[in-house]
């Protein structure tokens, strides 16, 4: 019985206790039910996204760059396909091995080969890494056969960055490379857009038009596992390519200037008077962009770098020369705008014997025999200098250097186009003593007369300055991308009904002058300058006349110029040797500049030859050329014109 | 010593009228759970995670209908001899036994690696059991009958400690505990020795092993290290969490596909089955354990014998502690110490142990008129 008792209390003592546990069990069963809740339920949202961020992984395609044409819409700079190998780092097990196995069946150099691993240590581990940019095709179809044997290599066909005309527009278009962090952080479009491989412009266009050549970069989203490896693409937002842009230059104008200073170091600019539209900008010698694309080789680099005559140098912006005679008709301009000489004004030219002296130093013509008594026509078209020295003494170095600013000298012409145009050098008596701490001197004053001494100018201003005079005297805006806003056709009128009126304004206060407004005070006065300027090229004795186009359709006025490169001694004047007799680096710099057609005028031209010699020698016959192929190709330029205006 | 006769000898017929086919039929909802999970692990690749699965669940579940034909009194009889087999394999280990990730634990039997742990958390179930059939109510707070089992507990608690492998000690030592509990040592004796737990736990922290801290540690702050030790917590409560209402259905558990999920088949397999079948799939799971663990009460209220009763209830505990220990680890209640899911998880040894013990409480349903007397 106590037994049975004892028995009963422990089942009760059982129960009740199980009680108790079941109890508790319900209790944390409930809790773990709460807790799925708060997890499932609750925060749904934030795990979800969680779980996105974990699963998904974005890869960014770079952007197709906009294709950069010429005023008649020749491609100049292009997206080439080109063949590539891409190793993927999640899926390379054994990155050395594989390298190793791409390097003997493209030949990759040990330079390449090193740059791979300085790239690799850039790069996320999942990330791609461009192994070839630009295979050929044998290279890429073996490369193809072997593929499977490659861990991780891929084929892939992408587009680069090709100049057809590779050496002819360098100097305007420009090349592109990689992006450089400090490329990133100057530009705000390349930041937003930046993906590895990107290219971005390094110089001439291609560099200030980035913001619109690049495009926006594409997404492709991939589903990744926990070791970052691509298991498949979710959806693909695609780069959509920069905007194309329509430079104003001609591809055939270009290629010629370029062709006339082969084997030489010089410029050519030519341009519309109007619109200030550059046709040509040629720069010698040059060297080929593509070159850049991936990255120039040591040898290549080498031998541009070392080049005497300085390929890199864009000389049409960023060479600075004395402008020489071809100065002169602004000295002219300048003494008639401020009345300080009448055309009819006689100096006599007495040859070396009987040099200009002032103060005791002597003033020599570049003519031995001397031209004689000259006027002002006649001292412009045989281009003697003993009549500027006259002329600029009487006129003062600050009226003239109020003069040569407001016709474009000493100022960037396209300003932030190119990064390494060069302002040049207009002195005056201020300048000098502000930045020489020095007070000037009259007999600089002589020599800035004929374009020598302080005063520096680069082609593309001479080549403007002469626009602006043959315009009639009208401010005009030089470009070299395509302004679709720019109405040639009302700007003309304008200036054609303005052409010969005074101006009203007291105009000879160093002063700025507003786009299309009259740059003169006398309309007469350009005209007088643009007259001599016509003898200087079509009539006898002017100094460019055997370069003349004798068919009224091309004829042209010009002015040639010879700039110095070292003062002449009296040694020299008795040598009197030939150019080709001198050492190169002596050899005075040939400039030349002119428009056409005269009748009608609408193109400037500027020439420079460095070092060759004579400007009615060697720059004019230059101009020649390129002026018939300019006019030439007017019609088809106003047709394109009109068509563009349309759109 | 008189073992009943009086109902020595059921029929066949009887035994197999008696025999509780609800709970066969839970095993087998949860085990064909379990096959399907396993198999979504693997991406819906039917290949060796699931196949082993399937054969061993095929086993051990052919194991457990046979087993729970075996008389509850041969259980009795044989109670402490299962609990010194379990303590002799748990000391083979140390001996023989093989190693894998920095833990000592497993046998190789050639067929598969078997864990004795997994067994003693049965045989420590089966051995209270007996011990505390004969006891009586009074004698259970003298020093004797309270040291007895402390002793009993102890020694493979330890052994499992050193392996190092604290969750299944933490299972084995609650289990014995939960029928201590049960055979009604006062509510005080609980109480103390959870003060006491209180007061020694900066002791106990201090000689743990530097993962087990980091483990305790990152369960505090999953962030601490979200790479490292804080990984598995914080990938595990994203796949949940992700699963929503519904879940992303099955085999479509990215987490566990793209790989984020750690130890997917084995202590993280609810995880999986929560972020493909979300919060309600889950509940459904969840309730399938509690129904079995009502079930397996509920056979312990029908046997007549102490040890039956002890036991049904014991491992009915024992097994609500592997299912709450595993899932509340699992949504970040518990730290990561390493528990199974019953049935669910991937693991011969599990599966073996629960299977047994499954056995057990047929048996018990089986010859539950079955009295067991000294």
């Amino acid at each position: 019985m106590i037994k049975r008792n004892n028995n009963l209390d422990k089942n009760k003592t059982i129960n009740r206790r199980l009680f108790i546990l079941g109890t508790a069990k319900v209790g944390l069963l409930g809790l773990i039910t709460s807790r799925l809740y708060n997890l499932q339920i609750s925060e749904k949202k934030k795990y979800e996204l969680l779980s996105d961020k974990n699963r998904f992984r974005e890869w960014k395609t770079p952007p197709k760059r906009g294709v950069i044409t010429d005023f008649y819409n020749n491609v100049i700079a292009d997206n080439k396909r080109v063949y590539q190998v891409h190793l993927s780092l999640d899926e390379t097990k054994d990155f050395n091995n594989s390298i190793f196995k791409l390097k003997n069946i493209i030949n990759l150099s040990d330079d390449e080969l090193s740059k791979i691993y300085e790239k690799k240590q850039k790069i996320k581990p999942w990330d791609t890494i461009v192994v070839s940019e630009n295979l050929s095709w044998e290279k890429f179809s073996k490369l193809n056969l072997y593929l499977h044997e490659i861990e991780g290599a891929k084929p892939v066909l992408s587009t680069s960055r090709y100049y057809p005309y590779s050496n002819d527009l360098v100097h305007i278009v420009g090349y592109v490379g990689d992006a450089s962090p400090d490329d990133i952080i100057k530009n705000e479009k390349i930041e937003k857009n930046f993906v590895p491989g990107l290219k971005v412009g390094k110089i001439g266009i291609e560099n200030s038009t980035d913001q619109i050549l690049i495009g926006n970069y594409g997404i492709k989203r991939y589903e990744v596992n926990s070791s970052g490896k691509k298991i498949r693409e979710i959806s693909y937002k695609k780069e959509t390519q920069g905007e194309n842009l329509r430079t104003t230059i001609d591809l055939e104008a270009q290629k010629l200037a370029q062709k006339l200073l082969e084997n030489k170091a010089g410029s050519i600019c030519a341009m519309d008077i109007y619109s200030g539209e550059i046709i040509a900008m040629a720069s010698s010698p040059t060297y080929d962009p593509n070159k850049f694309t991936y990255g120039i080789n040591k040898k290549d680099w080498n031998e541009i770098k070392n080049n005497k005559l300085r390929p890199l140098v864009n000389k049409s912006i960023a060479g600075l020369y004395s402008p020489g005679s071809t100065i002169k008709p602004l000295v002219a301009l300048a003494a008639l705008e401020y009345g300080i000489i009448n055309p009819n004004l006689k100096i006599k030219c007495k040859g070396h014997d009987h040099p200009y002296e002032l103060y005791g130093q002597k003033y020599h013509c570049w003519k031995k025999n001397g031209h004689g008594i000259m006027s002002l026509r006649n001292a412009i078209k045989q281009s003697c200098d003993i009549y500027f020295y006259e002329v600029a003494r009487l006129l003062g170095v600050d009226r003239l250097s109020i003069i040569a600013k407001r016709y474009g000298l000493g100022s960037k012409v396209l300003e932030n186009i190119f990064s390494e145009e060069k302002k040049g050098l207009v002195p005056s008596t201020k300048w000098k003593k502000q930045v020489l701490e020095q007070s000037w001197y009259l007999g600089e004053t002589v020599i800035t007369g004929i374009g020598q001494g302080y005063i520096q100018t680069t082609p593309l201003q001479l080549c403007l300055m002469t626009a602006q005079l043959a315009n009639g005297g009208f401010k005009i805006k030089p470009n070299i991308i395509y302004n679709s806003n720019f109405n040639y056709e009302e700007i003309l009128s304008k200036i054609e009904s303005e052409k010969n009126k005074p101006s009203k304004a007291n105009i000879l206060k160093d002063k700025n002058i507003n786009l299309y407004e009259k740059l003169y005070k006398n309309p007469r006065n350009i005209k007088i300058v643009l007259d001599a300027m016509y003898g200087s090229t079509n009539e006898q004795f002017g100094t460019s006349f055997r370069s003349r186009h004798v068919d009224k359709k091309y004829r042209y006025a010009g002015k040639t110029g010879t700039s110095q490169v070292r003062r002449i001694t009296d040694k020299d004047r008795e040598l009197d040797l030939d150019t080709s007799e001198i050492e190169y680096k002596n050899r005075d710099h040939a400039l030349f500049v002119a428009f056409a057609p005269y009748d009608k005028p609408k193109y400037a031209i500027s020439v420079l030859v460095e070092h060759g010699g004579s400007g009615s020698k060697a720059a004019a016959p230059l101009a020649n050329k390129l002026i018939k192929k300019i006019i030439d190709r007017d019609k088809d330029r106003e047709i394109i014109r009109k068509e563009l205006k349309i759109i | 010593m008189i073992y009943s006769t009086l109902n020595s000898n059921y029929s066949f017929v009887d035994k197999l009228k008696s025999v509780d086919y609800f709970l066969i039929f839970l095993v087998l909802i949860i085990g064909s759970i379990s096959v399907f999970s396993i198999y979504s692990t693997e991406s819906g690749d039917f290949s060796f995670y699931t196949k082993n699965h399937l054969i061993r669940l095929i086993a051990f579940f052919s194991l457990f209908l046979a087993l729970s034909f075996v008389r509850v009194s041969t259980w009795y009889r044989h109670a402490y001899i299962f609990y010194l087999f379990g303590l002799l394999l748990l000391l083979l280990v140390i001996f023989f036994g093989i190693s894998a990730s920095g833990s000592k634990r497993w046998i190789n039997l050639f067929v598969f690696n078997l864990q004795p742990s997994e067994l003693m958390k049965i045989a420590v179930i089966v051995c209270f059991a007996r011990y505390y059939h004969r006891i009586q109510s009074a004698d259970i707070e003298s020093y004797k009958y309270l040291l007895q089992p402390i002793i009993l507990l102890l020694i493979p608690c330890y052994l499992v400690i050193t392996q190092p492998d604290l969750g299944t000690a933490i299972l084995i030592a609650g289990s014995g505990i939960a029928i201590i509990w049960l055979a009604g040592l006062n509510i005080k004796y609980f109480i103390y020795s959870g003060l006491l737990l209180l007061v020694s736990l900066p002791f106990i922290i201090s000689i743990l092993k530097p993962y087990q801290k980091s483990r305790i540690l990152t369960f505090f702050n999953p962030e601490r290290d979200p790479l490292g030790a804080g990984y598995q917590i914080i990938q595990s409560k994203i796949a949940i969490g992700s699963g929503g209402m519904h879940g992303k259905g099955f085999l479509q558990g990215t987490q566990s596909y793209l790989e984020f999920l750690p130890e997917k088949h084995t202590d993280f397999i609810f995880t999986l089955f929560s972020e493909e079948f979300g919060f309600i799939g889950s509940i459904l799971l969840i309730f399938l354990y509690a129904l079995l663990i009502y079930r397996i009460i509920k056979i312990g209220f029908s046997c007549r014998s102490f040890f039956a009763k002890l036991y049904c209830f014991g491992f009915s505990t024992a097994l609500f502690l592997y299912v709450f220990v595993n899932i509340a680890m699992v949504v970040g209640l518990l730290p990561i110490v390493g528990a199974p899911l019953p049935i669910m998880s991937y693991g011969g040894s599990s599966m073996l142990s629960i299977m047994i013990g499954l056995s057990i409480v047929m048996s018990c349903k089986i010859y539950s008129r079955e009295i067991i007397s000294n």
